[in-house]
């Protein structure tokens, strides 16, 4: 594997002698958990500690006629045995919904059901044992007797006035409606040579984590306070959420996330058993720990993507795109997931559709409706993959009906790159982005002329490859915009404080979250770089509400960008306060002094003056020393969101070349590009492999993820075995390479790179299917593509 | 996801084994390499409640060679087949199908006779079975007992092995000196249990097959020693012989729904099997494209 990289030349406060920053430095954690020191929610044990098992609903929608524990409770450890009704004395319910997503509705959900379940997998009892096993023992003798009732499985008919309300308060199976109309669509599409409409079709998936979801809650009732101990992505959400609805003060509250093994976006959610299972501490007065199993999390971890999208594109025959029209179906499962909501994905397919290219003609209609499935809210590059799939599919069939080649119309209606700022028919504002740029780099990374005379040469052989190219923007550095002007707790601003401890080495608090993509390292490295200091002097906290400044945590590819300017801002602030402490013991002035290696040392010849180490010492234990009026403040804290855009956008492109087994519908993945741009870069291995996840994640959603439920509500594959995760060996090599335009929101001008790789992935292969299967009159606009759903398409079974 | 509770006991002996075995009967399940039961009992699918252990009874581990049979221990694990020189000598089709097992990890546990005893249809070493012509030794409290591979397998998870029994070894005969084979299947990842497979073994003389086994998996309730492989023998292949062998292997297969394939698609990729085995086991590239209808 190669990448092509490019240092930003652009840096003030960064672009500093040994600056970290453009650089691939080891990661500081790295050691810790290649040793096996890491502490996982799953390695946390407290004296007292019980464990928490949920006995879950087989149906998919039942009535809970009674639940009978006694045999369990009589059963070996066993300490409590709990049912929603008596749990509903210790945690309030919640509603899934945002005031600025506009009629959007839910109905409230219990930690553990009440009277009646609405998906398989809702927990109706709690078992609390010594022991898991002990817990699983037991959960087997509670003997729940349920009156099942329809199940609404299927989005197509949930809205049908024949098709049973799931929550009879709320009228209807509709949750989220938008309706966005732009420009003048009609006109458009009668204006245009061509129109070509298609359906395109995603399966249900999930994120699926090496560790589980775990939690361990601890309510001290000496202090009246509750630790929870989870791997979150937003530990200062949870705070807020359990508080609320346990009816304690923040203040009662602490969330420490230690380390965590993946995210994804399917741990920045509230579930109802970990809601329980702090419950369960407060109600038992003992630590209790739930951690998820595999099975578990396949029918409890939020599923994403379920979406049926008809599109429609208007082109001329010169290749000018006139209108894009979208009609979108998705079906969220029973609840709007809490506090996020599950009509975000929907949102956001209406806003992205259409983004990379100048037309201004766009209609769309989002439908968001209940059913009887397990719940589905934000996994990673949130509604991207469906928007990139059915714009660049969309804009491949066009090419196809008027005979252009896919990089040529792409390259006609792009936005032109001096075009900034400018806006989306939806109403996106794009402060400065790079599609022609990165199509050019992407064009000469993969050597499309080369290619395609490949192609044809070996489509004379029988043998079929397919080229797939997919342009895509990506939301990223979001501010309150998101979720805070929709009245949820989710801070959009982050905080770091740095201090210089007494040995001249620097202690780094951050409210930004490490999951595995890096946050420890770039946090480190924009400290180090901004003070002076080399990185093995920077020690980085986060994860602890008790202990960091008050912020959103990492998720939306947020990390780098805003909590990283944070980092920025704070360090500057040191920076300045040590220069001007050694300016009076050095009895010079700041603006002569800098800070290199550690040490404090003159701007004009670069020589040293006296070590970092040497002025803490003075600072801490003899301030006698200093001049009179002279009192240091070694410790900054700053705070940082973007004001001027909702979001900072960032663009790319990808490609695809595989190859298709026209006999067994296999499809191998030859190679995979990736052009994007994140504008600065910090450390370009993170982001390369930021990029690598998650076009993986793309590609496992193109050909293999899908949860399969029958028509009774049942998730039939929750297990590693008949549920496919993309695995190495089927996967490409895949070249990464960038276009850096830096924000200007931010003196760093880093935006995200967590969701560029999933955002185009499954698009750019979806086209290099259809590229591929373009001899043989068919066209496949569903995923995964499997092996039965080629075949079928080429009408060979 | 815990097992529910069990007894265990190690073995010492075949003896003490088959005596714990006589005593729990279907209460009992023997555990060799672990990789179907454990997973099994950590979902609660079974709960036996004594696991035999065999771990420890090296006398069935090993490959020998004795004459003109090879024999392996059941407790042989499949990385052991991989590194066999033995097996690799005279039973090379073996040796292709196992690097089709699952993954290092689970073939650095997983034994030949935990996979035959198991008998998931989609696995590739009873198909293996009866293609080299095995026989399966058991022991029970009756002494030995020899089985055919074709009357071993008898369905889903369902040998002829009784629950007081246990299988000690396998017995192929050595593969004649000009005998080749072929070995494939369809999955969707590496590793993953196959869609459709076929091991085969055959005798080419003159651009003909002087005999042709062809062992298919996955494509019903047990492995298919496909007769229809007859019509292959002694003759001179055309793409009308090859359709003609194509619809009467169709006749022959009983393949199940599953979520990766409906049985229409088993039966396809069953026949593009056998078009791609011939053609590559002829060396004859005008029969491998498409399957014969």
């Amino acid at each position: 594997m190669t990448s092509e990289r490019e240092n930003p030349q652009t840096l003030s406060a960064l672009d500093r002698p040994n600056s970290y920053i453009g650089k691939t430095v080891p990661r500081p954690n790295l050691d810790r958990l290649m040793q096996g020191r890491g502490l996982y929610v799953s390695d946390i044990e407290l004296p007292r500690m019980a464990h928490a098992v949920f006995l879950r609903s087989p149906h998919a929608h039942a009535r809970i006629v009674g639940i009978e524990t006694s045999a369990a409770k009589q059963m070996p450890g066993v300490i409590a045995v709990v049912s929603g009704r008596e749990l509903s004395t210790v945690v309030t319910p919640w509603v899934g919904v945002l005031s600025h997503l506009k009629g959007l509705k839910s109905a409230p959900q219990s930690a553990i059901a009440v009277d009646r379940v609405c998906w398989q997998g809702e927990a109706v009892a709690a078992v609390v044992a010594a022991s898991r096993a002990q817990a699983e023992d037991a959960a087997e003798h509670v003997l729940v007797k349920y009156e099942e009732l329809h199940a609404v499985t299927d989005m197509r008919t949930a809205l049908d006035p024949a098709t049973p309300v799931i929550h009879a308060s709320l009228g209807d199976n509709l949750a989220f409606e938008r309706i966005h109309d732009a420009g003048a669509v009609d006109l458009a599409f009668a204006e245009s040579d061509e129109v070509v409409e298609a359906e395109f079709v995603f399966g249900r998936h999930t994120g699926v984590t090496l560790e589980p979801r775990a939690v361990v809650a601890d309510w001290n009732a000496a202090e009246a306070r509750l630790t929870i101990y989870q791997g979150t992505q937003a530990p200062h959400m949870v705070q807020n959420i359990a508080a609320l609805h346990l009816c304690l003060k923040e203040s009662q509250v602490r969330v420490v996330c230690k380390d965590v093994g993946g995210s994804f976006g399917i741990k920045v959610h509230i579930y109802a058993d970990e809601m329980a299972t702090y419950a369960l501490s407060k109600l038992l007065r003992r630590p209790v720990k739930f951690v998820a199993d595999r099975v578990e999390s396949f029918n409890t971890d939020i599923h994403a993507r379920d979406h049926r999208c008809k599109g429609k594109i208007g082109v001329k025959r010169d290749g000018t795109i006139m209108a894009f029209e979208i009609d979108d179906l998705t079906g969220i499962g029973p609840y709007s997931m809490y506090p996020r909501t599950s009509a975000i994905e929907a949102n956001q397919v209406v806003n992205l559709v259409g983004g990379p290219y100048v037309t201004g003609n766009y209609r769309a209609r989002a439908r968001v409706v209940f059913q009887n499935k397990n719940v589905m809210c934000q996994y990673r590059a949130v509604g991207h993959p469906i928007a990139c799939s059915v714009t660049e599919g969309l804009v491949d069939l066009a090419a196809m009906k008027i005979a252009m080649d896919p990089v040529e119309i792409r390259r006609r209606n792009l936005i032109a790159d001096d075009a900034y700022p400018c806006a989306s028919p939806s109403g996106l504002r794009f402060e400065r982005l790079s599609h022609h740029a990165a199509l050019a780099k992407l064009v000469q990374m993969m050597d499309y002329d080369a290619l395609r005379a490949e192609q044809a040469a070996l489509r004379v052989k029988n043998i079929h490859r397919g080229i797939g190219i997919a342009s895509f923007i990506e939301v990223t550095n979001p501010s309150a915009a998101f979720y805070g002007v929709g009245g949820a707790k989710i801070s959009s601003q982050d905080g770091v404080a740095v201090r210089l401890d007494a040995q001249g080495s620097v202690i780094c608090q951050t409210s930004i979250t490490e999951q595995g993509q890096g946050s420890e390292s770039l946090t480190a490295q924009i400290v180090g770089s901004v003070l002076g200091v080399s990185m093995d002097r920077v020690r980085v906290m986060l994860g602890d509400t008790d202990n960091t400044p008050y912020g959103g945590g990492t998720w939306a590819s947020r990390g780098a960008g805003i909590g990283g300017e944070a980092a920025l801002q704070a360090t500057k602030v040191l920076r300045k306060n040590v220069l001007d402490v050694a300016s009076a013991i050095l009895q010079s002035v700041p603006g002569e002094l800098d800070i290199v290696n550690n040490a404090v040392v003159n701007v004009v010849d670069g020589a040293p003056r006296i070590d970092l180490s040497e002025l803490a010492r003075i600072v801490y234990f003899r301030p006698d020393t200093l001049p009179p009026g002279v009192q240091p403040e070694l410790m900054a804290t700053r705070h940082f969101v973007p004001r001027e855009y909702p979001f900072a956008f960032t663009n790319g492109v990808q490609a695809s070349w595989l190859e298709l087994d026209l006999d067994t519908g296999f499809v191998k993945l030859l190679k995979h590009w990736v052009v994007e741009d994140c504008g600065t870069i910090i450390n370009p291995q993170l982001v390369d492999e930021q990029i690598r996840g998650g076009v993986v994640q793309g590609l496992g959603a193109a050909l293999f993820e899908k949860c399969v439920y029958d028509e009774r509500g049942q998730l039939t594959n929750a297990n590693m075995a008949d549920y496919l995760v993309p695995m190495s060996g089927e996967m490409p090599d895949i070249d990464v390479g960038h276009v850096v335009s830096p924000t200007l929101e931010s003196e760093l001008g880093a935006k995200g790179a967590g969701e560029a790789g999933t955002a185009g992935a499954a698009a750019a292969v979806t086209n290099a299917v259809n590229d591929a299967l373009r001899p043989f009159g068919t066209i496949i606009t569903e995923i995964p593509l499997t092996p039965q759903v080629i075949l079928t398409a080429l009408r060979r079974i | 996801m815990k097992a529910s509770a069990f007894a265990y006991a190690r073995a010492t002996s075949v003896a003490n084994a088959l005596e714990m075995l006589t005593t729990y009967g279907e209460r009992a399940k023997v555990l060799s390499g672990g990789q179907s039961l454990l997973p099994a009992m950590n979902l609660r699918l079974v709960a036996p409640e004594l696991i035999v252990d065999i771990g420890e009874l090296t006398e069935l581990r090993g490959v020998a060679v004795k004459g003109e049979v090879l024999t392996i221990g059941a407790l042989t694990r499949h990385a052991d087949l991989l590194k066999s020189r033995e097996v690799a000598a005279h039973a090379p089709l073996l040796k292709d199908a196992v690097a089709h097992i699952a993954h290092p990890a689970i073939r650095n546990r997983g034994t030949i006779g935990g996979s035959l005893a198991h008998a998931d249809p989609a696995s590739e070493l009873p198909a293996c079975m009866l293609t080299l012509g095995a026989t399966i030794i058991a022991r029970g409290p009756g002494g030995e007992r020899r089985i055919a591979a074709n009357e071993f397998f008898v369905g889903i998870y369902e040998t002829a092995l009784t629950p007081q029994e246990l299988l000690v070894a396998v017995e192929l005969p050595v593969t004649p000196k000009n005998s080749t084979h072929f070995f494939h299947e369809f999955a969707r990842r590496h590793g993953d249990y196959a869609i459709v497979g076929l091991a085969a073994q055959a005798s080419i003389r003159d651009g003909r097959f002087a005999d042709l086994r062809l062992g298919f998996f996955a494509v019903g309730d047990r492995p298919l020693l496909a007769e229809s492989a007859s019509k292959l023998v002694d003759v001179a292949i055309t793409p009308a012989v090859l359709i003609e062998a194509a619809s009467a292997l169709d006749d022959e297969l009983d393949p199940l729904e599953d979520q990766q394939a409906t049985p229409a698609m088993r039966r396809h990729l069953a026949k593009v099997l056998l078009a791609r085995c011939v053609s590559l086991l002829l060396a004859r590239p005008d029969l491998g494209a498409g399957a014969p209808a």
